[in-house]
């Protein structure tokens, strides 16, 4: 008989049984979706249909093109307001940082669709919910992504080796020039890491939209609901979001965030 | 010779360059202190001048303030109180980038995003330099301008060929060995040509054989450089074999200046002798005109104190020389026998003392042996005499046996928390019991807390008076045990008399105790 012999690898059974569940079986029904369709007598076929329709819809490029314009504003306005305030974080001696730094990442703790809804009623108080579609729309995934941005930013900044400033500054740098040639590149790990946590989300995060905007504004993520739900096409909803993962993958490789280097290792990257 | 030399005396005249002006001083510190925000005193009011192209070392054990001194040479600390002047202009709160000072960290601190060239060139890039040009009407003028490219790659071809390492422009930090961003790190600074260079522990991080030979480089350095070099270092080799100057800190203050000779053959006090070089540290005392008793013997020695006076007498190994048994100033067995290359290191227990002798020719083991030192091996110190110290342990019945005596004591302040159990042992904060009978303890009783009485043997140890010294408003009197000539130094109002014999008390709560610590490793 053979002896069962107890090996660290074992440990990974659970998590691999839910990955194939939950992961791996859905993703394949998925691109099964996305590439097939129905024929006209009710059977089904393996067909690029669904991917020629996507890029010659007017319609459809420009939610994908609006998706892009809403989620590009809203990480720069996160990393504008982000940036400075972990880098004051980070860099100041004050022993209660970290309570400063709860305050700003407390928002996370509290149910999302709560705070969107607390949100609209504000912007409804200030008269903008139903004018500024758009506006409130930013706004809406700038409250909400924001945090996502702030630690990781913080995290990096905060372990920056002071003798690298300190270093640059003996060499003749002044504060900006400490600042733009070495401060900022060194956390670059975290500035990507952040962009990408923001990004993604704002993409597809149509709970602010609907919400903040009234229904008026469609973007990415909405419209795989409708072919879901609406319009009860699995097929083009199931190639809306193959299409969407190929464009998060390519952000991705763009930013750099596959790279297989030490900065991950600092703690930059959240995930 | 070795007189007192206060903390704050400059340095003396020694280690200056032959092409240099002696008095030509390049950075002075006037009372400098550096306190943290945790009211850590970090430097402690210091006075120091570096000469203009010498090798000064700040040497010292962690924690002694020698760093903090280098960053605020630097400008990277601002001190609290107290004045930097570099060639006479003050520059106590000009930040770092304004001052003619490079610096070497500790671990390099090479950008990690840069390559070795953009790394060596960043100081380059953004120095500007005074430019004189005609115009039109034949008027000279200047302008600060930026070097050119060209200007540049050849600062940096030239400096990485002073570090040995052409051709790397072109590498990335992270490829590089210790050893190789070392040299980087040195290159990156020189490159900028500063008035003085700062080295913070530049070769911690090295292995020995790499050590050694950076040393020699550095060395080499500094001569073709001919800029001053300010090191810092805790390996007292390594300050006596590089520098022109050792600056002997210890808790924020100086404890020596001088040259590397005069501080190994002169150390000022009983923490520098120890610190530099192996050293034999006896208590002594002044017992009459240029002579010294340690070891229950007197030595005719070349300082002079005022006699009575306990004294701190260090004797370097190498000054000791090893003769018959009957012939010797002081008779001893040879404990340990270890041979270290050249020579051999001998321990021979003197009655209760250790004494280290360093010689060529060899003894064995359990061989008994004299041993006689000259006056001129003998250097006394003045100690700062505050407090009496016996080396001691705990008996049967948990009290301290020290000084030839035995007093009661308070055991449990050996481990904090701890309380005795009904049959005597000591069980632990953490609950854990501990049978103290003959631990190892060293025992400090301060010099009021001590009382003589008539009844000798009241006391917990017995002895006569040696000495009676007023001081003012009181007396100052040493009991002398007469077994190992244990000495009790007092403090009392009433006046004994001298030869009377007393007994020793000592109430329970003023003796403090502590656990013998391992011996330092060297």
């Amino acid at each position: 008989m053979m002896k069962f012999r107890f090996s660290r690898k074992q440990l990974c059974i659970p998590y691999a049984l839910f990955l194939i569940l939950f992961v791996v079986i859905p993703m394949l029904m998925i691109l099964f979706y996305a590439f097939t369709g129905e024929t006209a007598d009710g059977g089904i076929s393996f067909t690029l249909a669904n991917f020629a329709d996507f890029f010659t819809s007017a319609a459809k490029l420009s939610t994908l093109l609006m998706s892009f314009t809403i989620a590009i504003i809203s990480t720069a306005i996160c990393l504008l307001i982000a940036y400075p305030l972990a880098y004051v974080l980070a860099r100041s001696g004050w022993k209660k940082r970290s309570v400063l730094l709860m305050i700003f990442i407390m928002p996370m703790w509290i149910n999302f669709v709560l705070r969107i809804t607390a949100l609209r009623e504000l912007l409804d108080l200030i008269g903008l919910l139903g004018t500024e579609n758009y506006l409130n729309t930013i706004i809406g995934m700038v409250y909400d992504f924001l945090p996502f941005m702030i630690l990781p930013l913080y995290t990096t900044l905060e372990k920056l080796d002071t003798s690298y400033l300190e270093a640059a500054s003996d060499l003749g740098a002044n504060k900006l020039t400490v600042f733009t040639r070495v401060t900022f590149p060194l956390s670059m790990p975290g500035v990507i890491s952040g962009i990408t946590m923001v990004f993604m989300p704002s993409m597809t995060n149509y709970v602010v939209s609907d919400t903040l905007s009234n229904f008026n504004i469609t973007i990415l993520g909405k419209l795989i609901d409708q072919y879901f739900t609406t319009y009860d096409n699995w097929h083009m909803g199931s190639m809306i979001s193959i299409i969407l993962l190929v464009i998060i993958f390519l952000t991705l490789l763009a930013t750099g965030g596959f790279k297989e280097d030490k900065d991950n290792a600092r703690g930059a990257n959240l995930w | 010779m070795a007189e007192l030399k206060k903390a704050k005396k400059p340095p003396e005249a020694a280690g200056a360059l032959p092409t240099v002006k002696k008095d030509e001083k390049i950075i002075e510190m006037v009372g400098v202190s550096k306190v943290f925000d945790d009211e850590t005193v970090a430097v402690d009011n210091i006075d120091l001048y570096v000469r203009k192209g010498e090798f000064i070392t700040f040497l010292g054990p962690s924690g002694c303030g020698k760093t903090t001194t280098l960053r605020m040479i630097a400008g990277f600390d601002i001190p609290t109180s107290g004045k930097i002047l570099l060639g006479g202009r003050d520059i106590t709160d000009l930040p770092p980038n304004k001052r003619p000072i490079n610096t070497v960290f500790q671990r390099y601190a090479l950008f990690p995003h840069y390559n070795i060239y953009d790394n060596i060139a960043f100081g380059l890039k953004l120095k500007k330099i005074p430019v004189t040009y005609v115009n039109d009407k034949g008027e000279q003028y200047t302008k600060m301008q930026k070097l050119t490219r060209r200007e540049i790659d050849e600062k940096v071809k030239n400096a990485l060929a002073v570090v040995d390492l052409e051709g790397f422009e072109k590498r990335s930090v992270s490829t590089l060995s210790g050893g190789q961003q070392q040299r980087v790190a040195i290159a990156r600074a020189i490159v900028n040509e500063p008035e003085i260079l700062l080295l913070d522990e530049p070769l911690g991080a090295l292995d020995l054989k790499m050590r050694k030979e950076m040393q020699i480089e550095l060395k080499e350095m500094h001569r073709k450089l001919g800029i001053t070099f300010i090191y810092v270092t805790h390996d007292q080799e390594e300050a006596l074999t590089m520098s022109d100057t050792v600056v002997v800190m210890k808790d924020g203050q100086i404890q020596q200046i001088g040259t590397p000779t005069s501080i190994y053959n002169e150390p000022a006090n009983a923490f520098v002798a120890d610190f530099i070089g192996d050293s034999n540290l006896f208590n002594g005392t002044m017992v009459g005109d240029r002579t010294v008793r340690f070891c229950n013997r007197n030595f005719k020695c070349l300082d002079d104190f005022e006699i009575n006076e306990k004294v701190d007498v260090v004797v370097r190994p190498e000054d000791i020389r090893m003769k018959e048994a009957e012939d010797g100033m002081l008779k001893g067995e040879v404990v340990s026998v270890v041979f270290k290359g050249v020579h051999y290191e001998i321990t021979v227990m003197v009655g209760k003392t250790e004494v280290v002798v360093q010689s060529t020719e060899c003894r064995t083991v359990g061989e008994t042996i004299g041993l006689d030192i000259l006056p001129d091996g003998i250097h006394i110190m003045k100690k700062e005499f505050t407090v009496n110290k016996y080396d001691g342990y705990i008996t049967k019945r948990n009290t301290a046996a020290f000084g030839d005596g035995e007093f009661a004591c308070d055991v449990t302040q050996l481990y904090p928390g701890s309380h005795l159990d009904e049959e005597g042992y000591l069980i632990t904060a953490e609950g854990e019991q501990i049978d103290l009978t003959d631990t190892d303890v060293t025992v400090e009783v301060g010099l009021q807390n001590i009382e003589i009485t008539d009844n000798a043997e009241e006391g917990g140890a017995q002895g006569h008076i040696v000495s009676i010294i007023y001081k003012g408003d009181h007396y100052q009197v040493i009991v002398r045990t007469e077994e190992n000539e244990e000495d009790f130094v007092l403090d009392t109002e009433y006046l004994w008399n001298e030869n009377d014999y007393v007994g020793v008390k000592i109430a329970p709560e003023h003796i403090r105790l502590a656990l013998k610590q391992e011996t330092k490793q060297k």
